[in-house]
């Protein structure tokens, strides 16, 4: 095959730097008003350094107010973490049973798993509170840990993926060996299932990470948010207290760079579970 | 999305199981109730909280909005009571002019921002994919990293980014003459537009790459040999095989953009024309926590469940639909 020609070459590449500077463009400026100060920050152009103190300006963003940024982190992390993992284990059994248990009833539980895939987040949000708070659990760590650990999208995933990387045969022939239904899920199933594990806890934890909705109807006490919530709280209170502004983008760049991270190391997965997902589907 | 493409392998291995236990007439139903209990165990647990978290909530909200609060004694003060209103907090939502603004609005939006994103999202899919394109893992990271960027952080970043006095897009823009205010009536629900393209892209263009990559490479070869241009092949070959994958994303976009929340609630500050009832979601919000009327806030969100469920089955059956396509 002939290389394309030149003229191609140089479009394809300019066009692509277009965009990327669109992308990194934000990300830019956030990475260098984190070395700012609030009246640097207000008085010099944003897309270049004005006497830059990164570690300085970020030990303040972690010192505010007996260090609740560093609690909201947390807050966020146990979100995230707890509620994907336990969301993926969910997903995994009832995904494996649903593709490899004939019993009744198995097509009408589908149907009503995948059109909760369809039903908006948000719309559940506000339900939820008033159920939450009837029930006494509204501002509790409960109100946002329980709906975390509910992802039909990972059910659906999981008996996509199952039906096909779990062979009947394997199953029948631990069974033979005599091997309870729970032990040949827990060594075999999930062993099978891997990549496709990884993949809905990664959907999951991003989900419960960028939540905002949920934590912002169930939380009022500001010692359970999570960091996308206390930075808003943060942003409203910056009119009488400037230095917030300051904080806000510092806590932004903190919270951003693990999660960026995550996105270019673990790209991999996301793709292969994409596929995964959109081909088989 | 179809239920009948996964469930498809069943008849065969339903025949499987009954045969490696089918030696004697009762060995078949003790095997079925055997899976049927291990199926219960492994399954219950989601039900379960599936139920809690997503039926009852919708149970829940369905009952509420059918609920009226009532005070009894002289001048409304007595005790609060709920009883049956009918579908009145139905009426009261679609007769709520800014409440029918706000859908009229994030209709528009997805109307325009869903289609440019997908498209952005095929070009920059079909570039990196063309024999063409340099650097390609450096790119396709760059476009696919603000996906990890929370929509509260991206509108809270894009917010600094669109205020005159901070943002240096401005100060560009003043110096070489031209002022530009993203916040003004006009133009803020597109800057709303911009920070969601600038989010999403990236993913939905992730998901097409990957669509692209399962299709075999012999057959983009075969179009090449017999004398398809790139641009042909990419209009001829490659879009109508990741037809599918556009179509999910198309849905997901649309489910996305109704729930359209954390953006303008963010920028709420520093724009005066977001009100209260900017969005659906924005004003069952204040109907729920301001203006404590949490039975028309509960029939606003059936309402919203509602159209994203029409609007997502009825744009599946337009497109027609992933699994007729792949069938």
């Amino acid at each position: 095959m002939t290389p394309p020609p030149l003229r191609h070459r140089i479009l394809t590449a300019s066009l692509l730097t277009v965009a990327a500077l669109y992308f990194l463009m934000p990300v830019y400026w956030l990475a260098v008003s984190a070395t700012k100060n609030s009246a640097d920050l207000f008085g010099t152009f944003g897309f270049w350094f004005a006497d830059p103190h990164p570690v300085d300006h970020l030990t303040e963003v972690l010192a505010y107010d007996h260090g609740i940024y560093v609690r909201w982190f947390a807050n966020s992390l146990l979100y995230a973490g707890a509620g994907a993992v336990c969301a993926t284990l969910l997903s995994a059994a009832a995904g494996y049973a649903l593709a490899k248990f004939p019993f009744p009833g198995r097509e009408a539980v589908f149907t009503v798993v995948l059109a909760g895939v369809l039903v908006p987040g948000t719309a559940l949000a506000l339900p939820l509170y008033f159920l939450f708070s009837a029930m006494g659990l509204s501002d509790t760590y409960w109100a946002v840990l329980i709906p975390s650990t509910v992802s039909p999208f990972g059910v659906y995933l999981c008996r996509i993926y199952a039906a096909a990387a779990v062979p009947d045969s394997l199953l029948e022939a631990a069974r033979i060996d005599g091997a309870g239904e729970a032990r040949i899920f827990g060594g075999l199933g999930l062993r099978l299932m891997t990549p496709a594990l990884v993949t809905v806890f990664l959907f999951q934890f991003v989900h419960i990470w960028n939540n905002y909705f949920l934590p912002l109807v169930m939380l009022s006490d500001s010692g359970l948010y999570p960091v996308q919530l206390g930075l808003t709280s943060w942003t409203g209170y910056a009119d009488r207290q400037p230095v917030l502004y300051q904080y806000t983008v510092g806590g932004a760049f903190l919270s951003v760079v693990p999660l960026m991270v995550l996105m270019a190391v673990l790209q991999r997965y996301w793709r292969t579970g994409l596929t995964e997902g959109s081909v088989k589907a | 999305m179809s239920r009948a493409t996964p469930s498809r392998p069943e008849p065969a291995a339903r025949k499987r199981a009954r045969g490696a236990g089918g030696s004697g007439p009762r060995r078949p139903s003790r095997t079925r109730a055997r899976h049927a209990r291990a199926a219960a165990g492994f399954v219950l647990p989601f039900l379960a909280l599936f139920g809690l978290c997503f039926l009852a909530p919708l149970g829940y909200a369905l009952h509420q909005s059918l609920q009226k609060t009532e005070r009894t004694g002289p001048l409304g003060l007595g005790r609060e009571h709920e009883s049956f209103a009918g579908l009145a907090n139905y009426a009261q939502a679609l007769s709520d002019d800014r409440f029918l603004a706000g859908f009229g609005r994030v209709l528009l939006f997805g109307a325009v921002q869903i289609p440019l994103m997908i498209v952005l999202a095929t070009v920059l899919a079909l570039l990196l994919e063309s024999a063409s394109a340099r650097g390609i893992a450096f790119f396709r990271t760059a476009f696919f990293l603000p996906y990890g960027v929370p929509g509260v952080i991206a509108s809270i970043l894009w917010g600094f980014l669109y205020v005159p006095g901070i943002s240096p897009l401005v100060k560009i823009a003043d110096s070489l003459g031209l002022h530009v205010d993203f916040l003004s009536r006009g133009t803020v629900l597109w800057s709303l537009a911009n920070i969601v393209t600038w989010q999403f892209t990236g993913y939905n263009m992730l998901v097409l790459i990957a669509q692209l990559k399962a299709v075999p490479g012999e057959l983009y070869e075969a179009a090449r040999i017999d004398g398809a241009s790139a641009r042909q092949v990419a209009r001829y070959v490659k879009i109508p095989l990741i037809r599918p994958a556009l179509v999910l994303t198309g849905v997901f976009s649309i489910i996305g953009t109704l729930q359209l929340f954390a953006e303008p609630m963010v920028l709420r500050p520093l724009a005066s024309s977001i009100d209260s009832g900017y969005t659906p979601n924005l004003h069952a919000y204040s109907e729920a926590f301001v203006g404590n009327n949490p039975q028309v806030a509960a029939a606003e969100a059936v309402l919203l469940a509602l159209v994203a469920c029409a609007l997502s089955f009825g744009f599946l059956r337009l497109a027609g639909g992933p699994a007729g396509e792949r069938r």
